[in-house]
């Protein structure tokens, strides 16, 4: 497995990037060693904003760089970026349309036995309400890359999530990883569809595997762009398989699942399952406990496709 | 320009817009009339055939629910034709009840308070970043003090010496449930942001000439400015003054022809 997490991808990514681009500024607020932004820190003095531990203050200073034409990255760990901030980034950001990128690391369960405090599993539910904002979780370091590279193009206000430690690699390298806006068919099926996202996308892949030999053939869509999301390919899956399972490392409420059965079933109603962490307060554990706790295995997803053929 | 008259004409104004419409902060509209008049008459390098310019001021209304007054400016500046100021808060206008970016002179949507200060402190950091001669001003409530946003931006405007930078308080003592140091008592409001690294001017927020005299002096190195403008809440119409329930009322017809009766009188004394 790769050492590399998605989140030190996206910093030697943006310190790559920022020699030549000197409009891109990333800020923090005291996690530049939790974001792996040290050698960023250090090569680009100048495009780096430390703010302390002020998360609110960090987006509206961000949002205010913006309007002089600053690509700001604001980095910091996902849970309070998407909770301790929120109204900054949606009235700062989104509604006064400022481009800057809300880069939320250790995203997830990823802090695990932290706490409920560390965990971020209601961002994506909330973040994709928000209107003109971009939505993105990369499944593995180098669909981070690909993510961070069109990141410093976009002129859009972003919310990006990724997790603390490294994960499986899905792609072979970032060329052809991701394309905004396009769901990826990692493996083709009829039987039935799995539509995941981050770090649950390879262990929708090594369900695929498991389900070849159960005699079913399973689709794997990596949904890496969750807002704007692929209506297309959704209702491809629709229309071609026999129903949908959705994967997140999200509240169960308001994510991946809820936006594939928002399109599912104003269209072509196919029976689906929503796997993430149920409506409770996350069992204590690491990321991997917290996942096995909940079913969220290569195993779980097996069973919930074979539940729809 | 006779500035103490521009104010009174612009109280006037914003007063039509707020009973016209029957909706709108009268009494914070009033009480920053001076501190807004200065700025955009005298101190603002704002330009309305240019207002993208990258080289303005920029100012940063962060209590942005006395909007009527800096709409009524813009307007009068020709940012805008002053016609439009009669579709105020109606459906599909721009000129909604906080600040909007849709129109032209507008930096920033505000309207949530203890946000305009960051964004400021962002703006004047990139000013900086840039090399950039452009000034940036913030206009506080004394309420909204009270955010605990603010005192992280305090915080930042000094760690980032950004002397380009001027935030204000309009301090008229009354927010919209009564005496502000009954509601949530703000204290020293001067001790605490020296305390916070701030260059501390106080001054009476609706002397034109003190006001312009604070903005004008010269900058300490390194260091941002805090102007603490003392003020009447509705400040220009005797039965609004020092009064709470002035925050958001709305002139009734004889209440109204009386405002402008008053305000009129106050400018053909001056004349």
């Amino acid at each position: 497995m790769s050492t590399i997490p998605c989140r030190k991808a996206f910093t030697d990514t943006i310190t790559e990037l920022a020699k030549s681009d000197p409009s891109i500024m990333v800020v923090t607020s005291d996690a530049r060693g939790s974001v792996t932004l040290t050698d960023y820190a250090a090569q680009h003095p100048d495009q780096f904003v430390e703010v302390g531990i002020a998360e609110q203050n960090e987006v509206g200073i961000a949002a205010g760089m913006a309007t002089f034409g600053k690509r700001p990255f604001v980095c910091a760990p996902a849970c309070f970026l998407s909770a301790r901030s929120l109204e900054q980034v949606k009235i700062d950001v989104v509604y006064s349309h400022t481009n800057v990128k809300i880069i939320g690391i250790s995203g997830g369960v990823s802090y695990g036995a932290l706490g409920y405090s560390h965990q971020s599993l209601h961002d994506i539910a909330v973040t994709r309400t928000f209107p003109g904002m971009d939505v993105l979780i990369p499944s593995d370091r180098h669909q981070t890359v690909a993510i961070t590279r069109w990141l410093a193009e976009s002129e859009n206000p972003a919310y990006v999530r990724m997790g603390r430690g490294s994960v499986k690699d899905v792609y072979a390298d970032s060329d052809g990883s991701f394309t905004y806006g396009k769901a990826n068919v990692l493996v083709e099926g009829d039987d039935v569809t799995i539509i995941a996202v981050g770090e649950t996308v390879s262990k929708a892949v090594e369900a695929a595997a498991l389900l070849k030999n159960d005699g079913v053939h399973a689709r794997v869509l990596d949904m890496a762009t969750i807002k704007p999301i692929d209506r297309e390919e959704i209702l491809k899956a629709a229309e071609q398989t026999r129903g949908i399972v959705s994967v997140e490392e999200h509240s169960i409420f308001g994510g991946l699942g809820s936006a594939i059965a928002e399109i599912v079933i104003q269209n072509n109603p196919v029976p689906m399952r929503i796997m993430g962490i149920p409506d409770e307060i996350t069992v204590e554990g690491d990321s991997d406990e917290i996942f096995n706790y909940y079913g969220i295995t290569a195993e779980g997803i097996r069973e919930q496709a074979l539940s729809i053929v | 320009m006779n500035l103490m008259k521009k104010a009174a004409e612009i109280r006037r104004d914003l007063l039509s817009l707020i009973y016209n419409s029957k909706t709108g902060h009268t009494g914070g509209s009033l009480s920053s009339a001076d501190i807004l008049t200065v700025l955009y008459y005298r101190i603002l390098r704002v330009d309305p055939a240019c207002p993208k310019d990258p080289l303005r001021d920029r100012f940063v209304l962060s209590k942005g629910h006395s909007v009527e007054g800096l709409y009524t400016i813009l307007a009068d500046k020709g940012f805008f034709p002053k016609e439009e100021l009669k579709s105020f808060s109606t459906f599909k206008s721009r000129l909604i009840g906080h600040p909007s970016v849709k129109v032209p002179g507008v930096e920033l949507n505000t309207g949530a308070l203890g946000h305009g200060l960051s964004c400021s402190v962002g703006m004047a950091l990139a000013a900086k970043k840039d090399g950039l001669n452009v000034s940036v001003y913030c206009l506080m409530g004394d309420g909204e003090q009270a955010e605990g946003s603010v005192w992280e931006a305090a915080m930042a405007g000094a760690n980032f010496e950004l002397d380009n930078l001027t935030a204000i308080i309009d301090r008229n003592h009354l927010q919209i449930s009564g005496d502000t140091e009954n509601v949530m008592r703000l204290g020293s409001l001067a001790s605490k942001w020296e305390a916070f690294g701030w260059d501390v001017r106080s001054v009476d927020g609706h002397d034109i000439n003190a006001l312009i005299e604070v903005f004008e002096s010269s900058r300490k190195k390194g260091i941002p400015m805090l102007v603490i403008a003392e003020t009447t809440k509705g400040k220009g119409v005797s039965y609004m003054e020092d009064e709470a329930k002035w925050h958001h009322g709305v002139p009734t017809e004889q209440q109204y022809s009386q405002a402008v009766t008053e305000i009129d009188t106050f400018i053909k004394e001056m004349n």
